[in-house]
């Protein structure tokens, strides 16, 4: 198995895109990464396209080929492939990438991940992301997404010391993150009050406790490491890819507290880096609600199970914490385009190592990405090395 | 200068309390009115349609000032809830004021902006000498479909202005517009309420082209909003009016007279309209009035207006006709079950 890098990095500011195409979105993040990597289009071997519903949100599929067609490649006949895991379609598709390069079938790959969310009403947009969930035993007994993570963050606060003040805490730290990213759909800064006097969502989730709606696309090249000197003179090194599933529906877990697919997950990438929990110096994970964020810290083993509130309140998440988490702002403000967000992840880690992060940078050599799909049932996570 | 001859308002006298919508549909009420800043809503009576309001609402504005019925040349009423979609309420408002048949009339329909599309119609019928007096007037019993955001503010009432040239009481000194294909919020034939795309309403719609018209106003007269004694918007809630009068640079103050919103809801056509008659109720000789109406679809109309002496002369009689604020104050509360009879949405057995 072959090393791999990453070369270069795209990704179109996360927002409200009214005015562009799910195509354009694509073709724009697609151009800067290429641009980055000092890449032209031709020499493209493969592409993976992270996608969670264009078919619903934008009646498009067969997204592979059109993104192919529209990067200018359909006449290369790139083998182009669209990767969906739900909200980890973006995750899994840089994983593919990263298989593909490892096991010497390809060079030079890009990783996309694309979703335009706001061609539809909320209310559309809600029952699709539903999808994502069992849709027999969740979706069509009412459960909505905010619904089934209001039954985790619930069952959490009645087994762990977690108060309502620290589960805002997350929202206020990456509002502050977003506030220094300059792709962040939500460049604002917020309060715990701003967060407690927002409207109800799903008991005890609140507006500000939910990541949003969002346009937006982020794309990567990888290539051999071997390589990788070729196109840059700081390429980034894919210490672990590794993914693991659950079931489908929350009422089947062992512990609906705790995301085993994390857990696995977690486990395996840093036993294939050969890493342990000090050697990560910052990690984006999958804040989808701020429940999640909690979850995700102590699931991948950064903290005990019912310490990271405690630990976001106090600052350890923080940019100048200890471990600094979702230093984009996570999905809560950077946005959350689903099938854009697990790309958007290895953007910003790679951004962060190469010391190009500006105000929100962070000390960092060695950092993390966490995706998921679902409530749990798909998680990838990766590491990367300066 | 073409301008303001008269003017008058109506609003029906019932209302419902947004929280008492909130309740039938199960919605955190504070969360609502806070939301919207709109607090309760004004609905029609059994026997009230745009056809009474707007008829109301010009009756009003000539018992402010004598007017020869023979002088009027033009009617133009702009509105989403014509009782007929083909038969003019134009029509049924000349006859009740007598001045027909030496006229010409019609409906207008441009979302909520229809009422100053008329009134620029006037201006310049007027203004080329084609005919001496027009009325232009913005009226609706606004709809919304039960559950529907829209429910909270969809309100009843109108405005009517008589349009003339020398001896007006405001001047309209300059008139501008900003109009583009922009799908925001739409209802389409046979369909019985609007339908609106979320959050598109706002920033590509409202906000764009009221600054839109806006800046070109600023442009073509070379004023800025210091200018201006008075700020009226299209108010379909109170949060977008101040937003929009925030970021254009106008103050609390200057918008306040004429944010009739929060008590009265969204009248669609007669929104902004009512807004600057509120305002030319408290104004003086002298005021200058900067309005812009909005209607999805999208456009903006903007007007400069300076008051003239005349608003406190003989001729015109202030007093003659009900204040917003007056027509606004000694509401009869309704249910939602009264509500509902009131605005037709129960079906009877024929």
């Amino acid at each position: 198995m072959r090393d791999v890098a990453v070369i270069g990095v795209g990704c179109t500011e996360f927002g409200e895109h009214w005015s562009t195409s799910f195509r354009d979105l694509f073709v724009k993040a697609g151009t800067m990464a290429l641009e980055d990597a000092g890449v032209s289009g031709e020499k493209i071997d493969a592409l993976y396209v992270g996608n969670m519903s264009a078919g619903r949100f934008v009646e498009q599929e067969h997204i592979g080929a059109l993104i192919a067609d529209y990067a200018g490649l359909a006449s290369n006949h790139v083998p182009s492939t669209r990767v969906e895991a739900a909200c980890a379609s973006g995750g899994l598709a840089f994983r593919q990438a990263v298989i593909a390069v490892a096991s010497g079938m390809e060079d030079i790959v890009v990783a996309a991940g694309v979703e335009k969310m706001t061609d539809v009403g909320t209310g559309a947009s809600v029952d699709m992301l539903a999808s994502a969930a069992d849709r027999e035993w969740e979706g069509f007994a009412g459960a909505t997404f905010p619904g089934l993570y209001a039954m985790i963050a619930n069952d959490y606060m009645h087994r762990y010391p977690l108060t309502r003040e620290q589960l805002a805490e997350v929202a206020v730290k990456n509002h502050e993150n977003g506030s220094k990213n300059p792709i962040a759909q939500f460049r604002n800064r917020i309060t715990v009050d701003t967060v407690l006097s927002s409207s109800m969502v799903a008991d005890p989730l609140r507006l500000f406790d939910c990541s949003p709606i969002t346009d937006g696309a982020a794309a990567v090249v990888v290539v051999p490491l071997e390589r990788a000197h070729e196109f840059t003179d700081s390429p980034v090194k894919v210490l672990a890819s590794a993914q693991a599933s659950d079931t489908i529906a929350l009422h089947d877990r062992r512990d609906i507290s705790t995301l085993d697919a994390t857990v696995a997950a977690g486990k395996r990438a840093f036993a294939r880096a050969g890493l342990t929990h000090k050697e990560i110096d910052l990690v984006e994970v999958h804040d989808c609600f701020t429940i999640a964020e909690i979850c995700a810290i102590e699931d991948l083993g950064f903290c005990k199970k019912g310490e990271a509130g405690r630990l976001t309140a106090e600052g350890a998440t923080a940019l100048n914490g200890d471990l600094p988490v979702n230093t984009s702002g996570g999905l809560k403000a950077c946005g959350h385009p689903v099938g854009a967000t697990g790309i958007k992840q290895i953007c910003e880690v790679v951004t962060q190592l190469r010391g190009e992060a500006a105000g929100r940078q962070v000390d960092a050599e060695v950092g993390m990405a966490h995706n998921v799909g679902g409530t749990g049932a798909t998680v990838v996570v990766h590491i990367l090395g300066a | 200068m073409v301008g303001i001859y008269s003017y008058g308002v109506y609003i029906p006298r019932y209302r419902i309390k947004v929280p008492e919508i909130a309740r039938i549909w199960g919605a955190n009420a504070t969360d609502i009115t806070r939301g919207l800043g709109v607090f309760e809503k004004s609905v029609p009576d059994l026997d009230e349609d745009t056809a009474t309001i707007a008829v109301e609402a010009a009756r009003a504005a000539l018992r402010r000032r004598s007017v020869d019925p023979e002088a009027i040349g033009a009617i133009y009423v702009g509105s989403e809830s014509h009782p007929y979609a083909v038969k003019p309420t134009a029509c049924t408002v000349g006859e009740a004021i007598g001045a027909t048949p030496n006229m010409t009339a019609a409906d207008y329909e441009f979302a909520c902006k229809a009422g100053t599309a008329g009134l620029q119609t006037c201006m310049g019928l007027v203004r080329s000498g084609m005919i001496p007096l027009g009325i232009a007037i913005g009226a609706d019993v606004a709809q919304g479909a039960p559950g529907d955001a829209l429910e909270y503010t969809a309100a009843a009432g109108g405005a009517a202005f008589v349009i003339g040239e020398g001896d007006t009481i405001a001047d309209i000194n300059q008139t501008c517009s900003y109009t583009t294909d922009t799908p925001d919020f739409w209802r389409r034939e046979g369909q019985s309420y609007p339908r609106h795309g979320g959050r598109f309403t706002g920033d590509p719609g409202y906000f764009k082209h009221v600054q839109g018209a806006a800046r070109l106003m600023f442009d073509a007269v070379g004023t800025n909003p210091k200018d201006y004694d008075y700020a009226v918007f299209h108010q379909p809630n109170a949060k977008f009016p101040q937003r929009v009068a925030k970021m254009l640079g106008f103050t609390e103050e200057q918008i306040r007279p004429g944010l009739v919103v929060p008590r009265l809801g969204n009248t669609y056509s007669g929104a902004s309209m009512i807004g600057l008659a509120a305002t030319l109720d408290v104004a003086k000789p002298g005021d200058r009035i900067f309005v812009t109406s909005f209607g999805s679809g999208a456009g903006s109309d903007a007007f400069d207006i300076t008051v003239t002496d005349a608003i406190e002369s003989g001729a015109f009689d202030r007093a003659a006709a009900p204040t917003v604020e007056q027509l606004l104050a000694n509401p009869v509360y309704l249910d939602y079950a009264l509500y509902a009879k009131h605005k037709g949405k129960i079906v009877m057995q024929r």
